[in-house]
This record gives C-alpha cells, sequence and structure tokens, in this order.
C-alpha cells in the first residue's frame, strides 16, 4: 500500500499553487492519474520518487516512511529506486540503447526480453540522436523497467507513439507490471489514452 | 636560442591544468548546484582575476606570500615552503590567475544539461558521483576540452602577475613571456622573436588540434 499526504507549492503563470494530495494507492494497482495542464501531475510523480520535497506531508510505501516532513526525513531517490519515465524522456545522448539498459542492469537476459519488448533490437547501437520520438519514448519505458521496480512511475509515456505501438505497447506493458508484482502510476493530460492498462484512477 | 624558458612555461601550464582540472571539476560542479549567497560571493572571487590588472593580483600573492610577515612567514616557519620567487609560487598563482578559464566553461555546460538527466540516473540507484562520471561529464566533453585548453593556453601567455611573484630567475621562474620581455628590453628582438614564434605557433597547433580532433562538438573558445 502506498499512502500519500502531502502539499507542496508549485509556481505557475497565474503565482504560487499548491499541489494537495491525499490517497491510498492498493499494491499492484495500475493507476491513471490526470487533471488539466499546470494542477502538479508530473510534481506528484517527482515528489513519490524523491526528487523534489514536498513542504509537508508524508509518503509511506509497503510501511516504509519514504517521506516525512514532520522528522524531517526523506529517502534519498537511490534508496527509492522507483522505475520513472520522464515526460521529456531524460535519456542519455552519451550513450547507446544498449548502455543505457546496461547502465540500469547487469542482467543481459533481461536486457535482451526489454529490447524484443520494446521493439529496439536493431537499434541497440544507436544514440539517442539517431532515434525517432516513438523510439526514445520506448527506450524511456525500457530503462525504468531495467531495475525490475516494485514502483513504476510514468510521466506521459505513450505520447510519441503511434497508434498502433501504442496498443502493442500498452498491452505488453500490462503483462510486465503483473509480473513484476509492481504498482504503476501513469500521468496522462489525455484519460482515454491510458484507460486500456489502468484500473484506478486519481484526479487532480 | 635557448630552450630552458619554453620547458619551463610549458611544466607551469601542465602543472596548472592538471591541478585545475583535479580541483576544478568537484568546484565547477558544486557551483552549477543552486545559487546560496556563499556560492555566487565564491564564484565572484574566481571570476575576479578576469577583470583585475594582472599586477594587482601578483602585488597581493607578493605581499601574502613574502617569507618576512604574515602567512608567508608562517609557511617558510613551520613547513619550510617558500612561494615568492620560486617554481611553486608560479604555479600557485596561475592557478588562481587562470582559475575562471577552467572553472566558466564547465560550470555553464553542467548548468546547460537538463536536470531530468542526473534525476534519471538517481532513479536507476545511481550515486551523485557515478551520475557526474558517467552521465554528466561524458555530455560536457566538448565544453571540458575548451576549458582545458583555454587554461592551458592562458597560462603560456601569463606575464604579469608570474613577474611580480617569480620575477626573473633563470631556471626558476624565468618562463617565456618574460625571457620575450627580457630580450626586448635588451634590444635582442631576434631572441624575442624566436621566442614569440615558438610560443604562438605551439598555441595555434594545440587549438588547431582541438578543433579536428573534435569538429562535430568542439566549442569555440569564444562561445
Amino acid at each position: 500500500m502506498i499512502a500519500i499526504e502531502i502539499e507542496k507549492k508549485m509556481r505557475t503563470y497565474e503565482g504560487h499553487t499548491v499541489l494537495r494530495v491525499n490517497t491510498q494507492i492498493a499494491p499492484g494497482s495500475i493507476t491513471k492519474v490526470y487533471g488539466p495542464s499546470g494542477c502538479g501531475k508530473s510534481t506528484l510523480l517527482k515528489v513519490i520518487a524523491g526528487l523534489v520535497s514536498p513542504e509537508k506531508g508524508k509518503i509511506i510505501v509497503d510501511d516504509v516512511v519514504w517521506e516525512d516532513t514532520a522528522t524531517k526525513f526523506s529517502l534519498k531517490p537511490q534508496q527509492r529506486k522507483v522505475g520513472f519515465v520522464f515526460q521529456h524522456y531524460a535519456l542519455f545522448p552519451n550513450m547507446t540503447v544498449l548502455e543505457h539498459l546496461q547502465y540500469a542492469t547487469d542482467d543481459a537476459a533481461w536486457i535482451n526480453r526489454l529490447l524484443h519488448f520494446g521493439r529496439l533490437e536493431t537499434l541497440v547501437k544507436h544514440k539517442p540522436e539517431y532515434l525517432s520520438g516513438g523510439q526514445q519514448q520506448r527506450l524511456a519505458i525500457l530503462r525504468a523497467l531495467a531495475i525490475k521496480p516494485r514502483l513504476l512511475l510514468m510521466d506521459e509515456p505513450f505520447s510519441a507513439l503511434d497508434m498502433d505501438m501504442r496498443g502493442v505497447i500498452i498491452n505488453e506493458l500490462k503483462g510486465l507490471i503483473r509480473e513484476l508484482k509492481c504498482t504503476a502510476l501513469i500521468v496522462s493530460h489525455n484519460p482515454n489514452e491510458v484507460d486500456a492498462i489502468t484500473n484506478e484512477e486519481l484526479a487532480l | 636560442m635557448d630552450w630552458g624558458p619554453i620547458w619551463l612555461t610549458l611544466r607551469l601550464a601542465g602543472i596548472t591544468t592538471a591541478l585545475l582540472l583535479v580541483f576544478g571539476l568537484p568546484l565547477a560542479y558544486w557551483l552549477s548546484r543552486g545559487k546560496s549567497l556563499i556560492k555566487i560571493i565564491i564564484e565572484a572571487i574566481i571570476t575576479m582575476p578576469l577583470v583585475l590588472p594582472p599586477s594587482v593580483l601578483g602585488f597581493y600573492l607578493l605581499v601574502a606570500f613574502s617569507p618576512q610577515h604574515g602567512l608567508g612567514k608562517w609557511l617558510a616557519d613551520h613547513f619550510d615552503v617558500q612561494f615568492v620567487f620560486s617554481f611553486k609560487g608560479l604555479v600557485l598563482a596561475s592557478v588562481i590567475y587562470s582559475m575562471p578559464f577552467m572553472i566558466g566553461p564547465i560550470k555553464s555546460a553542467l548548468q546547460g544539461l537538463p536536470l531530468s538527466l542526473s534525476q534519471a540516473s538517481y532513479t536507476l540507484g545511481k550515486s551523485e558521483l557515478e551520475t557526474f562520471r558517467k552521465v554528466l561529464l561524458p555530455n560536457i566533453r566538448a565544453s571540458l576540452l575548451t576549458a582545458i585548453i583555454l587554461t592551458f593556453a592562458h597560462t603560456l601567455g601569463e606575464f604579469g602577475v608570474v613577474l611580480m611573484i617569480g620575477g626573473n630567475i633563470p631556471g626558476t621562474t624565468r618562463v617565456a613571456s618574460i625571457a620575450i620581455y627580457d630580450a626586448v628590453e635588451s634590444m635582442d628582438y631576434a631572441s624575442a622573436n624566436n621566442y614569440s614564434l615558438v610560443l604562438f605557433a605551439f598555441t595555434f597547433v594545440i587549438v588547431m588540434a582541438v578543433f579536428i580532433f573534435n569538429r562535430r562538438s568542439a566549442k569555440s573558445p569564444l562561445e
């Protein structure tokens, strides 16, 4: 179970606004996080991953405290080890497709499986600048899965995929998430886009 | 032609660049993260040699490290170290004087990288050091090369600060720029020309080599 009760100040064009989230996420669920632009969907994922600190609140994952502002405790992102798919991919320009996955894991069999899942087997020696937007996005998903995370946070993970590829990836990703016994939160500003994979929802 | 001043200059530039690389990388990384008041003050101090007349810096170093009093006396008494009129002093002055040329390009390049690169690495369980080594550093290679070349080339051409703290001791502190000045003073234009030509050619070759070896990503020192 993931219990989230946080407050985070955010800067917007209109000034400051406060993101308030108080929710519980069931283990193994795939939750769709949606809401209008600027409501704090990406910020929420970053707070959970430990990349951004909330002003107030607590995050407890499987009875382990990850964040508690009252005691000024914050587990480092390295210790949380969540799989994170960044909205703009955040791929490493110096690494090839294969090097991205090798940087994340030593498990060669798992890397091969992921490459097959992402349909990137023929592009292992390519650096991100030589990949299309869709290929880059798939690599970002594979890199997040490479560490076999217990919690997967995905920020607009299918936005650059064409309809066919989106269907294939979503279908197989569902199986992988189940296999990894992983809980997932998927941010989307287009709720229908991820309906095929999610079974819970969180509106912001 | 006496090659002593040329070798001494190259030795000084090499040691200065190596030292600045070792200290400059972590310092530039630290400065690139956030903007606290202490960082602003330290950055201003590091940048000062860019705008300060070299003789001013040289004068203060001379006073600070004079073995007659203060810090210089303490260093001489306790560690038997003397910076004034010694090669060690030249290295110290060069490190301070060339620091902005090493720190500036590296810091700017690190700040230019998206924050999400290091964040992505952290979520994979990688430490800050490993992220710096395997993600950040390879992606600022061109700027790093520019910083190294600028520092080396700038040290080759140092004059005022070197003259102030080192003087003109053959084999110890008489670097090429001082040898040129000395030759011109004594109307020996042939020697001045020889030293100048060697420095000019050497600098041109290393800058050209950088652009040739790194044609795709090398940045102009003026960028």
